[in-house]
């Protein structure tokens, strides 16, 4: 199982789409490692430097509907050969969360209440997070503060990230 | 309790429920293409599970980045080649004989009512078109659906968005589909099916609604779909005549497709396309519309006619029409590309490529290219492009550019006039 515990990387903006975490002219890309330099290389959020940001982080927090538009999987791709593995946020496009899972990733969805709180208290500090799988839960940390959410994905999903993806479930079962 | 045509056609194709509301679908057909495809294949290869689960069912073209531009591209096009031929997958295109994805496939005859069908590409929802349920899905989910021939999705929930009213003159099935994204916004049915009935809907030919369900996507739905009708056997009446012997009997077995009146839908929207003036998109979201009229003047630099979304031979037809005998604005350039090599052999039969050639244009092979900014058309840092195709998204069609979505007669007009503006289709105030 992959890892999902890590520095938090706070992107506040909602329907970031495909093309701004992967823009299309690197999908002519044939391996998934030469697209890491290439994440949010055009994402439209002021004060954000693709650069410097990602470094470090694990975990992406974010607004509604991210990974809307394409059906790349090279998205999912780019975040995990950047050490990201897990996005949380109110809602996500249906093909984007698709990939994540069918890559033994995770896409997280909370309530917006839970999500807008976990930016009014976390977005502008170091924030590490654990993610406990079997409980279902992240603990947020920055400091002093600290935070204990609780998540639900379906059964399904948790098989795929147990399993390492879609393709080890399908070919042994059908 | 009625069905609707998403749910008689998934449940007709479940082969597992693994839990909750997701379904083990079997498909009846996976297509592929050359930019999402290559990765899946070497995958399969690396894995040691380089089979394919029924070669008549596979079917693949390169169309993304034709003639390829640089070795990567090549290379792509290369994998795909390669593979097609070692599993022997009769129904591959390669340039000469290729055309964008969603344009060819179904002029191929490969969409049939009640099909379930995946491809590597977001627009796949433009099937629905002939009432089948056909999704795009990612890498991983098409690898699945080479290698076992099923693909795993939620039990399908629809929006019914009943088209009704007079389309006035000059108003196109993208002005419509237009302005439903405008009113759904591009989450308003993620995770679920939009259903496209009522009048304007029936009197839509194939390329129509073709044009209506490939944007699906833009609203977040997982497919768009059109019942089947006698427009429908008519277009593939061809593909279908030995099977069903007469065009009644085809169209009685394709109604076994459409939904019951009683069938339950999440949300029913009425409407009314009446008053609907020509449309265009303003910003970096394709739910971003705004009529024509308030766009008027906005610079261009480019005119783009083509793709999944507009580049089949009605569509040429409407944006020659509007051309005939006119130049286009010595400010802009204009590019269109025939979305298939048929279209472009009959837009050349009909006198269509020459009105092109003479007012101006650049006509280009069929190609996805431009749209998505890969090849044959991106734009430059601040230029702006008056598009047929499908995504405004910035950096879309070329990093620092602005895309204008728009139909294929306000996108001619504005190649006339230089800047955004109706057409002389459009009689309305």
């Amino acid at each position: 199982m992959k890892n999902f515990s890590g520095k938090a990387l706070f992107l506040d903006r909602s329907d970031i789409n495909t093309d701004e975490i992967i823009p299309a002219k690197h999908l002519s890309e044939n391996t998934r490692q030469s697209l890491k330099p290439y994440l949010f290389e055009d994402i439209n959020l002021e004060g954000f430097d693709n650069k410097k940001d990602i470094q470090g982080k694990g975990i992406i927090i974010t607004r509604e509907n991210f990974g809307c538009g394409s059906s790349r999987e090279h998205a999912p791709w780019a975040l995990e050969t950047n050490g990201i593995n897990l996005v949380i946020a109110p809602s996500f496009a249906r093909i984007f969360k698709r990939n994540m899972f069918n890559c033994g990733m995770m896409a997280v969805e909370l309530s917006h209440e839970i999500i807008s709180r976990l930016f009014s208290v976390f977005s502008k500090r170091d924030t590490e997070i654990e993610t406990l799988f079997d409980k279902s839960s992240f603990i947020l940390k920055s400091g002093d503060v600290k935070e204990s959410v609780k998540f639900e994905i379906s059964k399904f999903d948790r098989a795929l990230v147990s399993a390492g993806g879609w393709l080890e479930y399908a070919d042994s079962r059908y | 309790m009625g069905k609707t045509i998403a749910e008689k056609i998934f449940e007709s194709h479940i082969v597992d429920n693994p839990s909750d509301d997701i379904y083990v679908i079997r498909l009846d057909a996976v297509f592929c293409h050359e930019i999402t495809t290559p990765i899946a294949i070497n995958d399969l290869v690396t894995r040691c599970k380089d089979r394919v689960f029924d070669t008549s069912k596979v079917k693949a073209v390169i169309d993304h980045v034709t003639p390829a531009k640089d070795s990567k591209t090549a290379a792509q096009g290369k994998i795909l080649r390669e593979w097609a031929r070692r599993h022997d997958i009769k129904d591959f295109f390669d340039i000469g004989r290729n055309g964008v994805c969603h344009a060819i496939f179904p002029e191929k005859g490969f969409v049939r009512p009640g099909f379930t069908i995946i491809m590597g590409d977001s627009h796949t929802c433009t099937y629905g078109a002939f009432g089948a349920f056909a999704a795009g899905v990612g890498t991983t989910d098409l690898e699945v659906g080479i290698l076992k021939g099923v693909c795993a999705l939620r039990y399908p929930e629809t929006i019914r968005i009943n088209i009704t009213g007079k389309i006035p003159e000059g108003v196109f099935a993208k002005d419509i589909i237009l302005s439903v994204i405008g009113l759904l916004g591009v989450n308003g049915a993620t995770d679920k099916v939009i259903e496209f009935s009522g009048p304007v809907v029936t009197s839509m030919s194939m390329d129509a609604r073709m044009t209506i369900c490939n944007m699906a996507i833009e609203a977040g739905a997982t497919c768009g779909l059109c019942a089947p009708d006698m427009t429908t056997v008519e277009y593939l009446w061809n593909f279908i005549r030995e099977e069903y012997k007469t065009k009644d009997k085809a169209l009685e077995a394709f109604r076994s497709f459409c939904s019951d009146p009683d069938a339950s839908y999440v949300d029913i929207i009425e409407h009314d396309v009446s008053s609907l003036e020509p449309v265009a998109t303003f910003g970096y979201r394709p739910d971003n519309v705004k009529s024509v009229r308030e766009m008027e003047g906005a610079k261009i630099d480019q005119v783009y006619i083509g793709s999944c979304t507009n580049g089949r031979i009605e569509d040429l037809r409407i944006a020659a029409a509007v051309l005939r005998g006119n130049k286009i604005s010595d400010s802009l350039r204009g590019i269109v590309s025939p979305a298939t090599t048929e279209i472009y052999r009959q837009a050349i039969d009909e006198g269509l490529v020459a009105v092109f050639l003479d007012a101006g244009f650049c006509v280009t092979n069929p190609t996805c290219g431009a749209c998505l900014g890969m090849s044959n058309g991106v734009l430059a840092e601040g230029e702006a492009c008056a598009s047929t195709t499908n995504r405004n998204f910035i950096g879309r069609m070329g990093k620092g550019g602005m895309v204008h979505l728009m139909s294929p007669a306000t996108a001619a007009a504005t190649a006339i006039a230089g800047h955004i503006t109706n057409s002389k289709l459009y009689n309305g105030k």
